[in-house]
This record gives C-alpha cells, structure tokens and sequence, in this order.
C-alpha cells in the first residue's frame, strides 16, 4: 500500500486539540493538513476556486438585477406550472430542489457503505445518485424549454428586464454541466465500484494514484458542493 | 564563535508517509512530449511562454516604431497600432508572466526545493500544459483570421471591446481573445492546484513551512491568489462571450454606433471593470510575488549571507497577498464610482506600502555587509530591487486619488506598470534563469555574455521608462497612435518619443544575445557541477545534474535546517545545506 490516504499517521493520537493543534500541525513538516490525503486536498482547494466562480456569477447576477431599470420578471409567475385550472407557483422547482437534495443524501450512503467495503451497496447508491442528478438535469432542460417557448431568450423577454433570460440560461446552465459533469464522473465511479477497482487498487486515470474507497467521499465533497450551490441558486432566483 | 557539531544527530519526525510510486515513461513521447515529470513541464512552459514573449517583443518594437516616428510607416494604422498594443499587453502579463513563473519555475523548483519526487498528480500536470499551449495556440491564431486580433486594449473594457470600431471588435479577434483566456484559466487551474497541494502535502522529513526556501512561498502564495483571482476573469470572459455572440446584454448599456441603435440595453461596463480589476490586481501579485520570492533567495545566495528576516518576509508575502484582494478598485478612480469608494481603496492601496517596503529593507539589510559576488543573477536582483522600488514611488501618486485623476490614462501610467511588473519581474526572470540553468542543464551560461546582457536591458529600461514618466506628467495621453499638433504637448515629446524608441530597439536586439547565450551554453557552457553557486536549497543536493526523473535518489533528503545559513563560521565550506546535519552549538541560527 502505497498511498496517502492509507498511510500510518505516527502523530496522530497525541497531537493537541483545537487551535494549538492547528498551529502544531501547520509548524509541522511534511503535512500541514493531516490526515487529508492529495485528492482529497485537492479536491478541497478546488471547491474553493470553483465558490469563487458561483460567488461572482452570483454577484455579477445581483448588480444586473439592481441596476436594470426594467422591472425584473415576477419569479412566482414566471417559474409556475400551469396544471388543469391552477397556477402553482415553483412547483416544478421545488421537485427539482427536493430531487437534488435527496441524492446528496443516497451520496451519502454511498460514502459510508464505501467505507464498509460494501461494494454491492456502494455501486446501488452511485447509481441512484447518478439518477437523481440525471433526473434534475432532465428537469432543468424541461425548465429551460418551457421558458424557451414562452418567448424568453438570452437578449430578451416579454416578462421583464433582457438580462433575466441571460443571466438565467448562464448561471443555471453552468450549475446544469457541474451537475452533468457530477453524473458522469458518478457512472465512471459506479462502474469502478462495481468491478471491485477499489477493492484491488486499480489506478485511477487521471491520477494514476492507486484506488481507494476514499474515492467515494471525494465524489461526495464535489456533489454536495454542486447541491449546496443550487440551494443558493435556488434562493437568489426563485425566492427573490 | 560558534561551532559545529557533528556527533549529535538532530532527530527528525518519522515518515508519515510511504513513497509513492512514480509514473515512468516508456517511449520518446510519453517521456519528453506528453511527459508527467513536473521537471519536463517545466521546461515545455517555460519554452512556449519565452516564444510567444518573443511575439510580445516584437509586437512592442512595432508600437515604438509608430511612437518614435510617427506618419513613417504605412504598414502601421491606427487598427493595427491597438492590435499590437492590446496583444502585447496580454501575452506578456498572462502568456508570458504567470505561465512563466507558476508554470515553468512553480513545477521545476517547487517539488525540488521541499524534497518531494514530482508534483501530487503529475498526469493532470500534464494536461495543465497542454491546456495553456492550446490557449496559446487559439491566441496565436487571431493573428491569421479576418480583421486580425482584437485591439480592445489588454483590460478589454467593454462596450468598445465588441463594437465594430474596435480592431476584432466584430470579427473573430475578440471572440478568440477571450476563448483563449478561458482555456488559459482552465489549464492554470489543473497546474495551480497542483502546486498548492505539493506544497502543503508533500514536503519531505524536516521541511516545515518555516523552512521553506522564499522562492517557494512566493510561488506558492502567488498560485492561491490565483486560483482565488482567475474565476473572476472566467466569469466576465463568458459574460462578454455571451454579450458579443448572444447579445445578452450584462456589459452593454443602449448604444447608439453610427447612427443605428443596437439592440444591446440595460448592461454594466462598470460591472465588467470590476470584475476585471479584481482579477486584474491580485494578477500584478501573481507576478510579483514569485519574484519577491526568487529574488531573496538569488540576493542571500550570492551575498553568502541569510536573509534578513525570514519570518517577516514570509508574513510580508502573505500580507500583501490578502490586501491585493482589497485595493482593485484603485485602478477605476475615473470611473465615477462613489468618493468614499476611492478613500477606501486609496486607503488599502497605500496600505500594501507596508509590507512592500518591509521586503525592500530586508533585501537590503541582506546585502549589508555581505560578501557581495557581482555575478549576473546578483547585478539582476540588485536591478530588480532599484527598478521596483522606483515603479512602488510612482505607483504611491497613482494610488491617491487626488493626484491620479490628472495622471490617469497618461503614458505616466504606462511608465509606472512597466516598472513596476514589466521590467521588475523581468529582471527576476533573467536573474533566475542565468542561477537555475546550471541545473537545468548542467553547465554555466556565459558570464560576459551574461553581464553585457544585463547592463544593456538594465540601463536600457530605464532610458526607456525614465523620459516615459516626463511624457506623461506633461499630460501626453497613452493609447494615441499619433499625438498631432496639440497645444500643451512642448516639441521635446516627439524627440523624446525618438530618443525613447531607439532605447527599446536596443534593448529588443540586446535579448538575442540572451537567445544566444541560452542555445550555445546548452553545448559548450562551462560544466557547471551539482552546486556551482553554493546554495543551500534542495535542488543543488541531488544526486544528478540536471536531476533525474524522481528528483532525488533513493532516499529523499532529510532537512535539518533553514535554506539561508551562509558564512558560518567553521563550516568545510562556508555554507550549511539545508540537509546538512550538523548543528551549530551556539551563537548561530539554525
């Protein structure tokens, strides 16, 4: 076994609690973050990066909206299903959200059986996370076809401010590929799982580090991380 | 008198960790073409971002052509003139700057100097590369479409940007400047995490953070301002993307353009130059700081003395790390923001004074009293430090509001960003490559060569820029291709526009001895040995030069000590490396 994430921690048991321990620990050599093995810290740095990227879309998102001088689109009438005789405002969005947040919780279970060595298990969980994304995804292209027929467009729309269906189709379709990237990466994992890579330590590709169940948890970091995103999405669109 | 002891072994910390296998190539292309040795990545970098800097030097003799002797060329109009300007600009700031010290001195010093075998994921670093030389590509590829590259000027300050006045504005100019950006921001990503990973992951038995060479901390403090500071130019660069091909309208107001009125409305241009500078500024540091970095370890070197005020240094690196996140909107004082707005970022700006000047004391409480060797990497730091601390004074006036309004968009400003993170960092890199190419290599550059080099680009620069800040401060405009018959332009600009030009021309040509030098050592430089300057850092220790694929041998090296023990008394030679054992009994530092 040669890799990080299974390496021994020598000083593990008797280093100090709390702050002084993160002093100890940034003092230390070799690793500032123990216990964190490479892809996990990277996967962690990486998130960092990519909430800067959602941060200033959000940002940019905000100042259009407040500088505009036409009114922004209604969000209860633009994003409601019109089902039998009824308007229901955000219906179809509050599935979507629901959807989501209920594969990061199969994520989850994927992790902690991955940890067990559950491989069965583990590949099941992937999949329906896998599923549930799929579906949002499928959800979001429903979305944006609805609105596409209702005559919003990029550089414009009859309910409002022009910057609505840009700032729209941009922030959502970015959130969308981060999600249909998630869906991809989860399939390849769910496969890996499933022929037992983890279990030999088979090398990954794009690492070409040995496999490991960790694997699983870093999945999890990035798809929790697309989910949380949407919660602000979600916020900042739908409930503004 | 301190002494040295030899028979108590400090005892290190055991290994947390097992070693690694490495990847190892087995033909001609996975070895030196689609290599994941961060040493051979390195050297791929670096090669593409001195060519297309070569571009950048041409493009910029063009402009002085067209400066210094106006009306002379007709091969030079007014749209090509804002081509080569805004293509100069960006492939020296991002193509040639950033990838050049993160991509080219980041991986080949980084996983030497903290002891580590390669970088934590070598096949992503791979792909880093491959990313940025696509970028390349796609930026080198504007040259050759119809209506040429865009001349929006490097900041790509729309509306102008996408307008069918501006050079490329509605061709494809534009549209491949900012794809380019992307990929650019895409790969950086791939290497950046890379190095931030290595850096805090993989350092080697005894190297704690405190230990690390300086080089290291700018590099590595300079990649984390990075991956903070690029996703704001990802997001304006697709904002723009869509605004010029989807006619969404985020950077564009209701506009009329010759007569027809557009069909763009309701857009922030401030928006974009916001989003800009935030990217913008934290970028002057992303090429500052690596420099600050190599410089103090280039100074203690060839001073044969420790740096003054380690600690300091690196809380001064990280310092002005975070403040760069908090000054951008200093470069906007005219764009009719708020005027508590501009106290506020004059404020901060001047603030970063602080620990700037903190390293310019240390760098020279270096050198005080040193054993002072003039070789070519010491004439460059020493080069470094006046030319910097000249573009930090002018860039004290440009931070006050107050006097930057008069001074704003005068060749002042083009003066003082040219000092200050043109020829500053440029010297570092001169400097850095004329102390690191023995290793690369294994064999000395010329010194003559070298030196004459050095006094032609040094004092050459500052024929250039010195009359530049007098250009400006009579109030001459940048970005005018002719300046015309204007009242309050004296007759001695345009002799001064001349006398200016024939310096830069000097000052290009002098960079083929440079070339020269590079090429010719490769074959017949001196045979450097494994340490030709004494150093104390890890990359001078390996067993191979240049270093074999691993780095090191079979044992990684342990460190015992700071990389800046130079002239200790009693020491066989008058250094300690950094994986020297021996302790010095008192009176020392170690």
């Amino acid at each position: 076994m040669t890799d990080t994430s299974s390496a021994k921690v020598t000083a593990s048991d008797n280093r100090p609690k709390g702050l002084s321990g993160l002093v100890e620990d940034w003092s230390s050599d070799q690793r500032a973050f123990k216990n964190v093995s490479w892809r996990k810290a990277m996967m962690w740095i990486f998130l960092l990066s990519d909430t800067f990227i959602f941060s200033i879309f959000l940002l940019s998102y905000m100042t259009a909206r407040m500088s505009t001088k036409v009114g922004w689109p209604n969000a209860s009438e633009v994003f409601s299903l019109h089902i039998g005789h009824t308007n229901f405002p955000l219906l179809l969005i509050a599935i979507m959200t629901f959807v989501l947040i209920s594969s990061s919780g199969t994520m989850v279970l994927a992790v902690n059986y991955g940890y067990r060595k559950n491989r069965n298990l583990t590949a099941i969980m992937l999949l329906v996370t896998a599923l549930l994304g799929a579906t949002f995804v499928g959800m979001q292209i429903f979305e944006w076809t609805k609105l596409i027929s209702e005559g919003v467009r990029p550089w414009g729309n009859p309910m409002g401010a022009p910057q609505f269906g840009g700032i729209f189709f941009m922030i959502t379709g970015f959130h969308g590929t981060h999600v249909s990237i998630g869906v991809i990466f989860l399939l390849v994992m769910a496969l890996k799982v499933w022929r037992g890579d983890y279990d030999k330590q088979t090398p990954g590709y794009f690492t070409s580090r040995k496999g490991e169940y960790e694997c699983v948890e870093i999945m999890g970091l990035y798809w929790h991380f697309v989910d949380l995103v949407w919660v602000f999405i979600f916020a900042f669109f739908y409930l503004w | 008198m301190a002494e040295i002891e030899n028979d108590s072994l400090p005892i290190l910390p055991p290994a947390e960790l097992e070693e690694v296998e490495l990847y190892h190539a087995t033909n001609f292309w996975t070895k030196y073409v689609f290599s994941q040795d961060a040493k051979i990545i390195a050297i791929q970098y670096s090669g593409v971002a001195i060519a297309v800097g070569l571009v950048a030097l041409v493009l910029s003799s063009l402009i002085r052509l067209q400066l210094g002797f106006p009306e002379m060329f007709d091969f030079i109009t007014p749209e090509t003139y804002y081509q080569f300007v805004t293509m100069h600009g960006m492939i020296m700031v991002v193509y040639l700057l950033t990838a050049l010290f993160l991509g080219g001195f980041g991986n080949y010093l980084i996983p030497l100097m903290i002891g580590a075998r390669d970088m934590a994921f070598p096949y992503v670093n791979m792909l880093s590369f491959w990313i940025y030389f696509l970028a390349v590509l796609v930026l080198v590829a504007s040259f050759f479409v119809p209506g040429g590259p865009t001349g929006a000027g490097w900041t790509l300050y729309p509306p102008q940007a996408i307008l069918s006045g501006t050079p490329g504005g509605q061709g494809l100019g534009i549209i491949l400047m900012l794809l380019s950006l992307a990929l650019f921001i895409i790969g950086f990503t791939m290497g950046g995490l890379n190095y931030v990973v290595t850096v805090l992951q993989m350092r080697t038995r005894g190297m704690t953070m405190m230990r690390l060479p300086l080089t290291v901390w700018g590099i590595f403090t300079a990649t984390v301002l990075a991956l903070l500071a690029f996703p704001a130019l990802l997001v304006a660069t697709v904002m723009m993307l869509f605004d010029r091909l989807l006619e969404t309208s985020f950077f564009m107001p209701s506009l009329v353009e010759f007569g027809d009125h557009l069909s763009y409305g309701g857009g922030s241009p401030i928006l974009f130059q916001h989003l800009f500078w935030f990217f913008g500024h934290p970028e002057v540091y992303i090429v500052a700081l690596p420099a600050f970095g190599i410089v103090s370890d280039l100074i203690s070197t060839h001073a044969r003395k420790n740096i003054f005020g380690y600690r300091m240094m690196v809380w001064a690196i990280v310092g002005i790390g975070a403040l760069s996140f908090i000054v951008w909107a200093h470069h906007m004082y005219v764009s009719g923001m708020h005027p508590y707005f501009g106290f506020f970022f004059a404020t901060t700006t001047l603030i970063i004074a602080v620990p700037t000047a903190l390293k310019v004391y240390n760098w020279i409480l270096t050198l005080w009293n040193g054993n002072i060797h003039l070789t070519t990497p010491m004439l460059f730091s020493l080069g470094f430090i006046v030319t910097f601390l000249n573009g930090g004074l002018t860039g004290l006036f440009l931070g006050n509001v107050i006097v930057d309004i008069p001074l704003s968009d005068t060749m002042f400003v083009v003066a003082h960003f040219h000092m200050v993170m043109g020829v500053a960092p440029i010297l570092v890199i001169f400097g850095a490559i004329y102390h690191w190419y023995p290793k690369v290599a294994g064999r000395m550059l010329d010194e003559r060569l070298g030196q004459i080099h050095f006094w032609v680009t040094f004092v050459g620069s500052y024929l250039i820029f010195f009359p530049m800040h007098y250009i400006g401060l009579v109030g001459v405009p940048r970005r005018y291709p002719e300046l015309g018959d204007a009242a309050f332009i004296p007759d001695s600009v345009a002799t001064l526009n001349s006398f200016i030009s024939l310096a830069a021309f000097t000052v290009g040509i002098a960079q083929i001895l440079f070339l020269y030098n590079l090429f010719r050592s490769l074959r017949k430089g001196q045979p450097s040995g494994h340490n030709p300057w004494r150093a104390t850092t890890l990359e001078w220790q390996t067993a191979q030069t240049p270093p074999g694929h691993g780095n090191f041998g079979p044992e990684l090296p342990l460190v015992y000590r700071w990389p800046y023990d130079y002239s200790v008394p009693g020491a066989s030679e008058d250094f300690l490396a950094q994986n020297d054992p021996a302790q010095i009994a008192k009176g020392g530092s170690a």
